[in-house]
């Protein structure tokens, strides 16, 4: 069993409106909340890359930790938006961070990483002792500026995100989780070594809006408890309605699923750590409280984990 | 009531229209449905016809229009 030490994000500073979109595709910005509930999003500059970012949601973790980099045995980067095939960024954030000799493995898996991460944190950091885990994404640079598929272009921004897995100490603890893939969809969220991203949103909904309830009970009934006992529920911010959808069929009141996507948009990887620093800032883990995290991606590949303070 | 009129009562029901689509009409290119009613629709259709759609037939393109309901609903029987 190992703990959750603390979160970290960083958003790059420019603001892209619904407003500034809106225009370009030819839609109403009342139209992207309705199926969204994304009011704005983040996008990085055209230097800053997928490891700047995730260097500074690492830094904001380590500090919000109290700690530094001298007890980090191993790092874990998720990103399905690196600049380059390989190395991917996680030596490049290593370097950044002053790890050198740390093991630097990278999960680009878009969308799941940051869960996938932390649940192999979890069962590495008696090996590793701390074990940081970074999700970072330049969605912008993905999607199709030329708004070819305006259900994607208004869903994605850009940001990172982090959270410092200790074997000895933190606020939480993991308790259970469970990790699932089913590449016979693979297609249907992808990226292409040429092109923009391509996505069956239909597909995409359909999938994800029932294995992500079913991993999450899964997960509740592997540690003996049920949805009613969850306090909070942090997610990939996919989209809003599709948060609505899974606290419906979990019959979960919907404010118990934290939500901060009408400000960043779908960040892939990065969303549910920085919503967690979000809700960590602003609330986080008291004693005995049960926390779930869960996400679904491209994949597919979809999980859940359960926390407890 | 036949089978056809049960498919059709379920999409008047999750789209919230008195919608009457033809039968090969794409449910979601004509706006009948969103991207979100796809779930209810499967999930009504489970309930109706007492079958269970494996996500292995989550698959859209099955439930885009009347017929292709139809036509799962035969290769399933």
């Amino acid at each position: 069993m190992a703990f959750l030490r603390a979160f970290g994000a960083y958003l790059p500073s420019r603001v892209v409106t619904n407003e500034m979109l809106a225009a370009r595709l030819g839609v109403e910005p009342d139209w992207i909340v309705s199926v969204s509930g994304i009011r704005e999003r983040r996008y990085a500059g055209e230097q800053e890359t997928v490891a700047d970012m995730a260097v500074k949601a690492a830094r904001d973790c380590l500090t919000r930790a109290g700690t530094d980099q001298s007890r980090i045995g191993l790092l874990i980067v998720a990103s399905g938006s690196a600049e380059r095939r390989f190395p991917g960024p996680a030596v490049t954030v290593a370097a950044g961070l002053g790890l050198a000799g740390v093991p630097a493995l990278d999960l680009p898996m878009a969308s799941a990483g940051s869960l996938f991460g932390m649940a192999l944190a979890d069962r590495l950091a008696g090996q590793y002792r701390d074990v940081l885990v970074v999700a970072s994404e330049k969605m912008s640079t993905i999607v199709d500026q030329g708004s070819a598929d305006r259900n994607v272009l208004i869903l994605f921004g850009d940001g990172a995100g982090a959270c410092l897995i200790s074997e000895r100490e933190g606020a939480a603890s993991i308790v259970a989780s469970s990790l699932h893939s089913d590449g016979a969809f693979a297609n249907d969220l992808h990226l292409p070594f040429q092109g923009p991203l391509e996505m069956n949103g239909r597909s995409v909904i359909m999938q994800a809006s029932r294995k992500i309830p079913r991993s999450i009970q899964e997960t509740l009934a592997a540690a003996g408890r049920s949805v009613e006992d969850v306090e909070v529920f942090l997610m990939h911010q996919a989209n809003q309605n599709l948060m609505d959808r899974v606290a419906q069929t979990l019959e979960a009141p919907a404010e118990r699923f934290f939500s901060n996507i009408s400000r960043y948009g779908n960040t892939s990887s990065a969303s549910m750590l920085i919503a967690a620093a979000e809700w960590s800032q602003q609330a986080g883990f008291r004693p005995g409280m049960p926390v779930v995290f869960a996400a679904f991606g491209a994949g597919f590949s979809w999980g859940a984990l359960l926390a407890a303070g | 009531m036949n089978r056809k009129a049960q498919i059709l009562e379920i999409i008047r029901e999750v789209a919230h229209k008195d919608v009457n689509p033809g039968a090969d009409e794409s449910l979601f290119e004509s706006g009948i449905l969103d991207s979100f009613a796809l779930p209810d629709m499967v999930s009504a259709i489970e309930r109706e016809f007492k079958i269970e759609v494996p996500d292995a037939d989550l698959n859209p393109r099955k439930f885009d229009s009347v017929a292709r309901i139809e036509a799962y609903l035969d290769n399933r029987a």
